[in-house]
């Protein structure tokens, strides 16, 4: 089951072009992150996916679903996003903002039904802020509230979970314990697609990486493939190592490719 | 606005709020139709307004009574509610589908374009006669939509608080001198003294026949507000979150300024340019009922209602026998209210 499919998309904004030729797929199960330097265009590729910008060329199929010719409102049954952009700027409780999450699934003058509340609890449980479901949005930290886009996220119950930076603002603890999230959530079986900066983070806890540099695929495959040295100076202009803890756990990958003890550590030394 | 802290009772909140606003809008519409020059008791207007349904009522007043109650303050009155109603939602929809807390129908040029558009239909001619309540609305509306198209193309498609809050000061003083022009130029006397006492916002001129087309408006945009709350929600989470969650929010918000434009149009051209219920109102909803766009809509509908008609009746009385434009008496009280708040936020500027 393939959550996404990208085949040469190219994306223009103006008379730039900011992505060109992307091929990329996500299959279910999978955690999928893309990398890459700032503008190298992480955040238009994703928005494609929620038709927020149109690709002048390429193909992009969520869950199966043609995008170009699939309803924003079918979509987001299927593909939930957490953006960059700010919000939380009104008189809103998080349980208000969560229960956005199951607009598309409901008509306009439906009710919410008992199921849908289930979900909503169930979104904000796995966030961990059942606890703070009567608060006032406007009140939250930067960690808070993006912890709240992703329970908004869950209650559309999708396939495919695509996400931006989700650890931007985040401490450390809550960068791990939403980095947790996405790996459970893979191993119920949605496809999950984020961008990360830390490419720390990418290493450890992603099945596959995608390295973008100026709109363009410079390489795919799992972390200990796609993070040598030579890309690592060439793409971030970073020195780093990529090295595998030890040899026995190395035995263990393709069984429990997410034990602790076998998960790539990333050595980053500075600047090139 | 303060934060309300809100718990699970959520729900008997708002119906509590809406009773409690039900209650008031009817205790201050007996009491509005009760006071002025000549003083009815509130038992007997009761009685009067229920005398056609309620056949066994015997019409024991006067008949002079009869003609004030349902000729000259009932109709007032009750434009007054849905005057104040289209006011506050329009406001309201203006704040939430911008992200902007300071957006409102007369803030953002709508009130004064509607006026250049009836002064225009005023002077040519096409104002007055059996259509004048059909022509008048939808002139009305065409001006304030054009006004805000304007502003929307000055402050671009970011639109933040103050370019909106200058494209609109802008927009709107231009309005302003062209509707002077045109009434120097070209209007009668009589024509004059009608335009200048519509544009300080009326109510003084309600009759029966010009409340069609706007109560009309009123109930069809409560109902599609209502209905599409939920998406005026989730334009919250930004352009793109929106489109995440399945809404096209440039559309939508097209559609909605549409809306903006016919609700308040339409009470321009019937009570003129009445000056801050839109700003105001909605936020004092959502300091009740928190932002959610259904209670907070429906609780701003229901406040600007009670809002003006108490206004309206305290502009009757304070200078009586003579009485005040109700708009001058908004904007006495609305304009430092608006200052406080410019205050407070200036960090959104």
């Amino acid at each position: 089951m393939t959550g996404v499919s990208m085949s040469g998309v190219r994306v223009d904004l103006g008379a730039r072009s900011v992505v060109s030729d992307v091929d990329l797929t996500v299959a279910a199960g999978e955690v999928l992150g893309l990398v890459g330097p700032n503008g190298s265009g992480k955040t238009t590729l994703l928005r494609t996916l929620y038709r927020s910008v149109r690709p002048v060329a390429g193909a992009v199929d969520v869950a199966g679903l043609p995008v170009s010719s699939t309803s924003r409102h079918r979509l987001a049954r299927t593909l939930a996003a957490t953006t960059q952009e700010s919000e939380n700027r009104v008189a809103l409780t998080v349980r208000e903002v969560v229960e956005q999450g199951r607009v598309p699934h409901l008509g306009l003058l439906d009710p919410m039904r008992a199921e849908d509340r289930r979900i909503v609890a169930d979104a904000l449980a796995a966030t961990g802020m059942q606890q703070w479901q009567d608060r006032d949005v406007r009140t939250l930290s930067g960690g808070e509230s993006q912890r709240v886009a992703i329970a908004r996220a869950l209650a559309q119950c999708p396939e495919v979970l695509v996400l931006d930076e989700p650890t931007n603002h985040l401490d450390l603890r809550h960068q791990f314990g939403v980095l947790e999230l996405l790996r459970t959530l893979a191993a119920e079986g949605m496809a999950v697609l984020l961008t990360l900066h830390d490419l720390r983070h990418a290493a450890e806890h992603c099945d596959r990486l995608v390295v973008l540099d100026a709109g363009r695929v410079v390489a795919v495959g799992s972390p200990v493939e796609v993070l040598d040295e030579r890309l690592l100076a060439e793409v971030f202009g970073v020195r780093g190592r990529l090295r595998v803890p030890d040899a026995a756990s190395q035995e263990v990958v393709g069984e429990e490719p997410h034990d602790a003890s076998a998960r790539p550590v990333l050595d980053l030394h500075g600047t090139v | 606005m303060a934060t309300v802290p809100r718990n699970s009772n959520g729900v008997a909140r708002i119906v509590l709020v809406q009773a409690a606003l039900l209650a008031a809008l009817v205790v201050a519409g007996v009491l509005a139709v009760s006071m002025g020059s000549v003083r009815i008791p509130p038992s007997q207007v009761w009685r009067i307004v229920a005398e056609p349904v309620v056949p066994w009522l015997e019409a024991d007043w006067s008949g002079v009574w009869e003609v004030i109650v349902w000729e000259s303050r009932l109709p007032r009155v009750v434009t007054a509610m849905v005057v104040g109603a289209a006011l506050a939602l329009s406001g309201g929809v203006a704040q939430l589908v911008t992200a902007n807390p300071m957006a409102d129908p007369y803030l953002l040029g709508v009130s004064s374009g509607a006026g250049l558009a009836v002064t225009l239909l005023t002077v040519l001619g096409f104002g007055a006669g059996a259509l004048g309540p059909v022509t008048l609305p939808a002139a009305a509306f065409l001006g304030g939509l054009g006004a805000l198209l304007a502003v929307l193309v000055f402050a671009g498609r970011s639109g933040s608080v103050l370019t909106l809050i200058l494209g609109g000061l802008a927009v709107g003083q231009v309005a302003g001198a062209l509707t002077s022009l045109v009434i120097h130029t070209s209007a009668t006397g009589e024509q004059t003294r009608q335009v200048v006492f519509w544009m300080a916002g009326g109510l003084g001129g309600s009759r029966w026949g010009l409340l069609a087309v706007p109560g009309a408006v009123l109930v069809l945009a409560l109902v599609v507000a209502l209905a599409a709350g939920r998406w005026m929600n989730v334009l919250h989470a930004g352009d793109d979150g929106a489109a995440a969650l399945g809404l096209n929010a440039r559309r939508f918000r097209a559609l909605a300024l549409v809306g903006i434009s016919l609700l308040a149009g339409t009470s321009v051209a019937v009570a003129g340019g009445i000056a801050f219920v839109g700003l105001l109102i909605p936020h004092a909803a959502s300091f009740l009922v928190g932002s959610e766009a259904r209670r907070m809509l429906s609780v701003s509908a229901l406040l600007g209602a009670v809002f003006l008609v108490l206004a309206d009746l305290a502009a009757r009385l304070v200078v009586a026998p003579s009485e005040l434009p109700v708009g001058v008496l908004t904007a006495i009280v609305g304009g430092p209210v608006f200052l406080l708040m410019l205050r407070r936020r200036r960090r959104l500027l």
